[in-house]
């Protein structure tokens, strides 16, 4: 059981981490990272499944049904759109490394 | 053996959720840089992996069948929808799994809810839920969490449909009307009333009516909002789902969840602030201002026309060219023919460089990742602070597709809806050439005063024709 006041300190800080991890990030990221983001809220999809686990009526099982079905398409879609885009940050063969290291900020 | 694996199960399956997080948030961090941004995902990936398989062998799991059908069907059906579309379409698919995760969050606190209702009889006063996953009778403050998830998973699923519709062209216009503003306010806070009021009075009829109300407060927020504003909408939309799945989290009780989803609640809203201050844009603005139609000035003047061979011309004894891509460059798919033109120029001897503004095409980013799919090295890519000086000593800036992010008038005319946003400076150049489908004005809906000006010369046609043939022009030389 996670309690009122522990459940209190997880979302402190992980709402700490999530602004500090994206305060400095290069502009050229923040799609990828919208993308990125998007594809770690899929985790909806444990839950989703289970709450279908548990499914007992008619309605919950219609709900529990839909639920996974978006989950997975978050988590699924939102993984595969990502990696699209980031695998155009690859590194060319005949690039020195210097105009990347020089890109944060 | 038996025993053992009853003993040590749940141990498994909580240290999973455990190291899922912790995957997570590695892969973020890994993907907010540079050089790991691409190993990062893989990260977050096998997180979401873990906990997958770490939920089938939760104890007491019923409906195996229809888990495994939609969850096998949906993957299918995602994966390769998000394979198969453009990279130019990547906004909305990005809007639409959001869309879908919001959904999935608001479908789980709605049926925390129903359940409840099965239960009242089984449970004391002031502690009347029970979750599917406990049956244990839970507080009021859990079933808070549960319906504020429901509200906020469905503004999101409805708003973020809206979204995709807009960038996808299929919803082209603004819908607004007067009092809109006082009538969304009034939607917004009766149907958190009502659900707030479903922890006093729990019944079927009222969740309906606020699941209800809440996928409508989610169309009607998405509504009125123009397209250039989607990506700030969008973006927002996606911490809204994270704190959805994270307070739904809560409810069944899931720490992976919690943490996940408030990471992305956080990183979200920070990533949201960022954009929005990219375009000089209060998130309150974008939500409730009206941007674009009337406001400011008529502009004086005519567009003069250049023929491609004269502007091919123009640029090939140049010493220095910029090239401004935006939205226009994406839908025209324009990327692989531009960085053809820029490699002949580059081989005439001419200085040629990139100047992305912030927020060209619909979303950050979304030029760099075309021009970097088309090959152009990162080097020859510049951000608008570093290349804005730079426009006083060039001879040819080139805007392809963009408008609004090259439009002096955010500098010139208090009046203008987009006075103060921040742009590209072509109008200091030399001389410009803006390749541009028709007369018409940009998406913010705003007479663009850098056509008007004496020194720019519009060449008009589809993005991608209209380099091909300065291509051709450049290769007649």
């Amino acid at each position: 059981m996670i309690d009122g006041f522990i459940a209190l300190y997880i979302f402190a800080l992980a709402a700490i981490l999530g602004f500090e991890i994206i305060s400095k990030v290069p502009v050229v990221l923040h799609t990828p990272l919208m993308s990125g983001s998007n594809f770690i809220h899929g985790i909806v999809l444990v839950g989703a499944m289970i709450a279908l686990g548990h499914a007992d009526t008619t309605l919950e099982k219609v709900f529990g049904f839909i639920a996974v079905f978006l989950g997975a398409g978050n988590a699924a879609g939102g993984y595969v759109v990502t990696e699209r885009m980031l695998e155009m940050f690859k590194p060319r063969v005949k690039k020195t490394d210097d105009s990347k290291a020089g890109d944060e900020s | 053996m038996m025993a053992f694996i009853h003993e040590y199960l749940p141990y498994v399956i909580k240290g999973s959720y455990f190291l899922a997080a912790i995957l997570f948030i590695t892969g973020l961090r890994r993907m907010s840089a540079l050089g790991t941004a691409r190993g990062g995902i893989v990260w977050a990936g096998l997180g979401m992996l873990i906990a997958t398989v770490a939920t089938f062998l939760l104890p007491d799991m019923h409906n195996m069948v229809l888990i495994l059908a939609a969850l096998v069907s949906s993957t299918v059906l995602a994966w390769v929808s998000g394979k198969k579309v453009a990279m130019t379409d990547m906004p909305q698919m990005v809007a639409l799994y959001n869309g879908m995760g919001g959904g999935s969050a608001a479908f789980i606190g709605a049926m925390a809810l129903f359940n409840a209702v099965d239960h009242l009889g089984g449970c004391s006063a002031g502690t009347i839920v029970d979750t599917a996953d406990t049956h244990d009778c839970l507080s009021g403050v859990t079933m808070v969490f549960a319906i504020v998830g429901v509200y906020i998973g469905a503004i999101s699923l409805s708003g973020s449909l809206v979204a995709f519709g807009k960038l996808q062209g299929w919803i082209d216009k603004r819908y607004t009307f007067p009092g809109q503003h006082v009538f969304n306010g009034v939607v917004g806070i009766g149907t958190l009333v009502l659900g707030l009021y479903l922890t006093q009075d729990l019944n079927a009829n009222y969740i309906w009516i606020f699941f209800g109300l809440s996928l409508l407060l989610g169309l009607l927020m998405t509504l009125p909002i123009g397209g250039a504003d989607m990506p700030v909408v969008i973006s927002l939309y996606n911490a809204f789902t994270g704190l959805a799945v994270s307070f739904e989290g809560f409810v069944l009780q899931n720490e992976a969840m919690i943490i996940a989803g408030m990471l992305v609640g956080a990183a979200g809203t920070m990533l949201t602030k960022l954009m929005a201050k990219a375009m000089n844009r209060s998130l309150g603005s974008v939500l409730f201002g009206s941007m674009g139609g009337s406001g400011g000035a008529a502009i004086e003047g005519e567009m003069k026309e250049i023929e491609s061979q004269d502007a091919a011309i123009q640029m090939a004894f140049a010493d220095r060219v910029i090239v401004i891509p935006g939205y226009g460059m994406a839908v025209a798919q324009a990327q692989h023919k531009l960085w053809e033109m820029t490699q002949i120029l580059l081989d005439k001897g001419v200085d040629v460089k990139f100047a992305i503004h912030p927020v060209a095409g619909r979303m950050p980013g979304h030029m760099n990742v075309l021009l970097a799919e088309a090959g152009v090295p990162y080097d020859l890519i510049e951000d608008m602070e570093d290349i804005n000086s730079q426009f006083k000593q060039t001879d040819v800036a080139l805007v392809i597709g963009a408008n609004d992010v090259v439009n002096p008038v955010a500098k010139t005319d208090p009046e203008s809806p987009i006075y103060g946003m921040p742009i590209l400076n072509v109008d200091e150049a030399k001389n410009s050439i803006v390749i541009k489908r028709g007369k018409g004005t940009g998406f913010a809906g705003i007479q663009n005063a850098l056509f008007f000006a004496d020194n720019n010369k519009m060449l008009y046609g589809d993005a991608q024709d209209a380099v091909g043939h300065l291509i051709q022009g450049l290769k007649a030389l």
